[in-house]
């Protein structure tokens, strides 16, 4: 453990984008004790521009900002952690199920795979969410959808080269059943470059959510920052400062969790980082 | 002739991906509310009657699913993508209207976006570590992480409406009637804000893949070998490495025609570009789902042809590739 902090602090980039993750964390964490009260409730004149009352202003209905992006934090942070875990485990099974068997499933998995990567994903993603009328749990059906392919063809790949590896040969002479060899042998092997893929998916999750919930696709009873900005829209004009500060609070999130997972991809794929310089 | 037998045969192969695609938007069109009828008939019942009894007679929703879903493919195979009673028009009128305006999008996009990746990936490769290199991948870490949305409004916000430069939304000027060269003059003056927010996107996309592509293609045998005879590191780099090196960019434009048709729906929306976007955004607002599932198909048609392109066109540039 302490190996590895002191490879991670080497990268000094990634320890920047981990102080800033954290802050987000914290904000996402006390966007109830900062703002008590909810982010759709009417504080003040529409409108008014950045002042000590409202540090970041508020909107067309005098909603404030600051606390819709305190509280759609929590949202962002949310939706992109469940919708990368759904898309890596359904991605693992997937991938590791075409790897671990070869032959005909992988054939067929691998043309699935393909089908869904060919697929426009945004304009899927809009799709499903507005088939499946707008909610939390429709938005993260729809990223995990559109984003499984990319994890499902790292682990075919992982598990296709870890099986003719003699550890899994051995244990397969061994007569372990075929579960045993998947979870026990072949899985904790390729678990760091799913996790370095896991953590950069979170920074495209967060994207795709915003872009959802910009075209009023998000949750209409959840802040998010996509839903802030999309509100600010009309009256961009009058009041910058509503689409402003969420779209730089997008901006910060995702760029501090791309550095994040390079700075892990450094730090758990030592042959790839050689293989760079 | 191998080369068209190769372009033959990818063809072929291009057809189940199409079929599945058909398969799939009918089994979204299962998952909405109401049966299919409702949906392609505008679920509030916008649609006569008469048409509606026609629709169900022709779709047979009392037979089983299989002979629907045969009744839809042969549909889709005829190109009938329905009729769009929200804008009163068919959707493959409609689609095809629209058509245009986003293919011209999408390949300024393109031109752009490759064109200014590759050379800023070039410039990041040739001076690794320098001042040049971080300054580069900074920029390509923050274009990344931008929402294509959200640059489009501050673009608006900064160039229409401070500082007056540019228009903020259409493609071209309303009541102006311009012909001839006025009127591209025109339409190029709109294009620039939209065009460059994709691009800025994409830009990031291929400057990283270039910069790696070229350090690659750097430690192959064959740069030893040009090393070697005493070519100067210019020749090498600028004869040898590059052109290896784009080869990589190429595939990436094929992978991202989705992608970028994904994008094009949010900064057309934005700018009011009259494109299939700029469709899709008003389809969702009334909640027109078959006309939504008609741009959907076209769109993954779009990549299909899109990645046939690509395959062919690395026939001619990579001698490598295996025709038979």
């Amino acid at each position: 453990m302490k190996n590895f902090w002191q490879q991670y602090s080497r990268n000094k980039s990634a320890v920047f984008g981990l102080v800033v993750l954290f802050a987000l964390v914290l904000l996402a964490a006390s966007a109830n004790l900062l703002f008590p009260s909810d982010p759709f409730k009417l504080l003040g004149a529409p409108m008014s521009p950045p002042s000590s009352e409202f540090l970041l202003g508020t909107d067309s209905l005098g909603r404030s900002v600051a606390s819709g992006i305190a509280h759609g934090a929590r949202t962002s942070l949310l939706i992109g952690l469940v919708a990368t875990s759904v898309a890596v485990l359904l991605g693992t099974v997937i991938g590791g199920l075409a790897g671990f068997h070869g032959g005909k499933v992988d054939n067929l998995l691998m043309r699935l795979t393909e089908l869904f990567q060919t697929i426009p994903s945004f304009i899927f993603a809009v799709l499903l969410v507005a088939i499946l009328s707008p909610s939390l749990k429709s938005v993260v059906i729809a990223i995990a959808v559109v984003s499984w392919p990319t994890v499902a063809r790292l682990v075919r790949a992982e598990f296709l080269s870890l099986r003719k590896r003699e550890f899994v040969q051995a244990s397969i002479t061994m007569g372990m059943p075929s579960w045993k060899i998947i979870f026990q042998q072949i899985l904790p092997n390729a678990l760091s470059p799913i996790i370095v893929s896991a953590s950069l998916m979170i920074a495209t999750a967060i994207l795709l959510e915003s872009g959802l919930s910009f075209l009023g696709l998000g949750d209409p009873n959840i802040m998010s920052w996509g839903f802030l900005i999309g509100a600010g829209r009309s009256i961009l004009r009058t009041a910058w400062w509503v689409c402003t500060f969420p779209g730089i609070a997008i901006l910060l999130t995702v760029m501090a969790i791309n550095l994040v997972g390079e700075g892990l991809n450094d730090v758990l794929n030592p042959r790839l980082r050689e293989k760079d310089q | 002739m191998n080369r068209l037998n190769y372009l033959l045969r990818r063809l072929l192969q291009a057809i189940p991906v199409l079929i599945a695609i058909v398969v799939l938007n009918f089994m979204l069109l299962q998952l909405a509310d109401g049966d299919a009828v409702d949906v392609i008939a505008g679920e509030a019942g916008s649609a006569t009657p008469e048409y509606i009894a026609q629709l169900r007679e022709s779709f047979g929703l009392d037979q089983p699913w299989y002979v629907q879903l045969g009744h839809y493919m042969v549909n889709m195979a005829q190109l009938d993508l329905g009729y769009s009673f929200r804008q009163d028009a068919p959707v493959l009128d409609l689609i095809m209207t629209r058509l245009g305006p986003t293919l011209l999008l999408m390949v300024s996009t393109l031109v752009l976006s490759a064109t200014f990746g590759c050379f800023l990936g070039l410039l990041a490769a040739v001076g690794l570590n320098t001042w040049r290199d971080n300054l580069i991948s900074i920029f390509a870490l923050v274009s990344y992480a931008t929402p294509l949305f959200w640059v489009a409004l501050m673009f608006i916000v900064v160039f229409s409406i401070h500082l007056h430069w540019l228009p903020t939304s259409g493609m071209e000027t309303i009541g102006a009637f311009y012909e001839g060269w006025d009127r591209v003059v025109d339409i190029a003056w709109h294009m620039i804000l939209p065009v460059t927010t994709l691009s800025l996107f994409y830009l990031a996309a291929y400057t990283r893949l270039m910069r790696a592509s070229m350090l690659e293609q750097r430690g192959m045998d064959y740069v030893m070998t040009a090393q070697a005879k005493g070519l100067p590191e210019r020749v090498v780099t600028y004869r040898h490495i590059l052109r290896n090196a784009l080869l990589p960019v190429i595939t990436l434009a094929g992978v991202q025609t989705g992608s970028m048709l994904g994008g094009s729906v949010l900064v057309e929306s934005v700018f009011g570009w009259p494109g299939l976007g700029m469709l899709a955004y008003d389809a969702l607002f009334s909640r027109d789902l078959n006309l939504l599932l008609g741009i959907f198909f076209t769109c993954a048609c779009l990549v299909v042809i899109m990645n046939l392109c690509v395959d062919l066109l690395y026939t001619f540039l990579d001698p490598r590739i295996d025709l038979q």
